[in-house]
């Protein structure tokens, strides 16, 4: 008999299971059920997109691409991302092609964290983060966000945050779980404790198209970022191409060229037909995600709307796809609030604890869903808090 | 206006209550435009999409293709118009290319189609020839996909 509890990594074995799938698999296979949990779009891949990688494969192009990505596609990235953000980055040695966000997330933080190392992590946040910073050898040391500044991390949290043994800092900045956002001035406040400091910053930027009424701003656009930062992002939520695993990594090339070892020798390179569809997407997609995005803000306005008419207290949010309303007037923990939500009226969103335990109080519920099927919900979520 | 009518055009059933929250309006000025649209013309009819395949209903759709010598002084607008007049006329487009009129109809059977292509279209005075064309299957019509109901197969994990 194996003891796989003594045999295995403790490192592995003391990460906890994503708390979001936990609860999920409290629904068990009831049908009656209506669902706003999920964390990607509803949208499929417009067609035009998926047409580039289906001729990609017609043309026998199954082979490995460069361990970067192919360099059409990083040079696409690379005007995008000057075109959208006014951010400027050589295709040759700065920019890596990931297999999604979470790849870039976890490149930068095994590139840059030595044993023992903090990484300050605000919190709500997406589950990623910290198991990941372990992982590395890292120490996460979470922060909360607050509903009263807007879910945005402020420089004063940030400085009490820092010790001697901080060596990074990740944005999760437009937020999952809450739609919070960091303006320009926001981040300048943050640049400011940064500057001078050895403090690097992996901005997850995943989100960076999905926001409603002004553009994103990344951190390193401001003076003086770019040299300390990590840009991860990628095509999944922007272009609604989630199952075809695709991000990448912007950073100065002293710190590609050690991700760039990772990379190469845990994933190779990111999957050769997604890349072809990647370049597609970044030449002819703007359209797409303009239209994308005014259908979520419409969904957006339409929840916050809705939560607000049944009295239902709603920070008011800019990004991502999500709301995050505060429950804690229900007098129940998030946990219990969700599960009997879900199993007394029909309706399932994520406990706010999913996402750290400063999201006890909140609940996360998602409108990448038609506005058929929020109304629906909706429509349930009245039914259940007029029964409390 | 546009986005308005954009998402009326694709879901009629979108109530004005709805429609204030999604454009962040007011009630009052979504129902207003509404009526606005309506009065003028702009909004034409409300419709729901059905596949009679799927009904016991026996039909054939025809598209036919006429080709037309209006008369002097009188424009395209005469003939169509004795020609829409009709119930079993369904849609009407005047073309440009090939053809003029493309007209078309639903009839129980292929005869009864034929039949009010020979006596009803072909036997007016202006039009010169007709081509009729049974549809075999409606695959898309107004952005929908007729066949199967999508289901959400996404992962929930994240």
């Amino acid at each position: 008999m194996m003891d796989y509890e003594k045999l295995l990594s403790r490192t592995a074995q003391e990460i906890e299971p994503s708390g979001i799938r936990r609860f999920f698999d409290l629904l068990g296979d009831r049908k009656d059920i209506v669902a706003l949990t999920v964390g990607q779009p509803d949208f499929v891949t417009p067609w035009h997109i998926r047409v580039a990688a289906v001729e990609s494969l017609e043309q026998g192009r199954t082979y490995y691409t460069s361990n970067s990505g192919t360099a059409e596609l990083r040079s696409e990235i690379a005007a995008y991302m000057e075109r959208r953000f006014g951010l400027v980055y050589a295709p040759e040695n700065e920019i890596i092609v990931t297999v999604g966000g979470s790849e870039a997330i976890d490149l930068a933080m095994r590139a840059i964290l030595n044993p023992g190392d903090e990484v300050v992590i605000p919190q709500p946040a997406y589950v990623c983060y910290g198991p990941v910073a372990s992982l590395a050898g890292g120490v996460p040391v979470y922060l909360e966000t607050k509903e009263k500044d807007r879910f945005k991390l402020t420089p004063e949290a940030l400085r009490s945050a820092i010790t001697e043994k901080t060596k990074l800092l990740v944005l999760p900045f437009p937020n999952n779980p809450t739609g919070a956002i960091m303006t320009k001035e926001d981040l300048e406040g943050i640049a400011e404790v940064l500057y001078g400091t050895d403090i690097l910053v992996i901005s997850d930027e995943i989100y960076c198209e999905l926001t409603y009424g002004r553009d994103h701003v990344s951190i390193a656009s401001l003076p003086g970022m770019r040299e300390r930062t990590v840009v991860a992002s990628g095509f999944s939520k922007s272009y609604a191409m989630t199952g075809w695993r695709l991000g990448y990594t912007l950073a100065p090339a002293e710190i590609t060229k050690q991700m760039l070892k990772i990379h190469q020798y845990a994933i190779m390179c990111a999957p050769t037909a997604s890349q072809f569809a990647a370049v597609e997407a970044m030449r002819h997609g703007d359209p797409d995600v303009a239209e994308m995005r005014a259908e979520y803000n419409r969904r957006r306005r339409y929840l916050v709307g809705g939560l607000q008419e049944m009295g239902i207290d709603c920070f008011h949010p800019e990004g991502a796809f999500y709301v995050w309303p505060n429950i804690s007037k229900f007098g129940m923990s998030s946990e219990v609030f969700c599960r009997r939500l879900m199993e007394e009226g029909g309706v399932v969103i994520v406990p706010g604890t999913a996402f750290g335990k400063c999201g006890e109080g909140f609940a996360r519920i998602s409108y990448a869903y038609s506005v058929e099927h929020i109304a629906k919900a909706l429509d349930r979520i009245e039914k259940f808090i007029s029964s409390l | 206006m546009n986005e308005l009518l954009k998402l009326l055009e694709n879901d009629a059933r979108l109530s004005p209550e709805t429609l204030a929250l999604m454009l962040d309006k007011e009630v009052g000025d979504i129902r207003s435009m509404i009526d606005e649209c309506e009065r003028e013309g702009v909004i034409v009819g409300y419709h729901t999409m059905i596949d009679w395949d799927k009904t016991d209903r026996e039909y054939v759709t025809a598209m036919i293709e006429l080709k037309i010598t209006p008369q002097r002084g009188r424009g395209y607008d005469h003939i169509a118009q004795k020609i829409y007049n009709y119930p079993e006329v369904e849609t009407l487009y005047l073309m440009s290319g090939g053809f003029d009129l493309a007209v078309f109809i639903k009839g129980r059977t292929m005869r009864e189609v034929a039949f009010f292509v020979a006596e009803k279209l072909a036997t007016l005075e202006d039009v010169v020839s007709t081509a009729t064309h049974f549809v075999l299957r409606k695959y898309k019509d107004n952005n929908v996909v007729y066949g199967a109901v999508p289901t959400d197969e996404r992962g929930t994990e994240f």
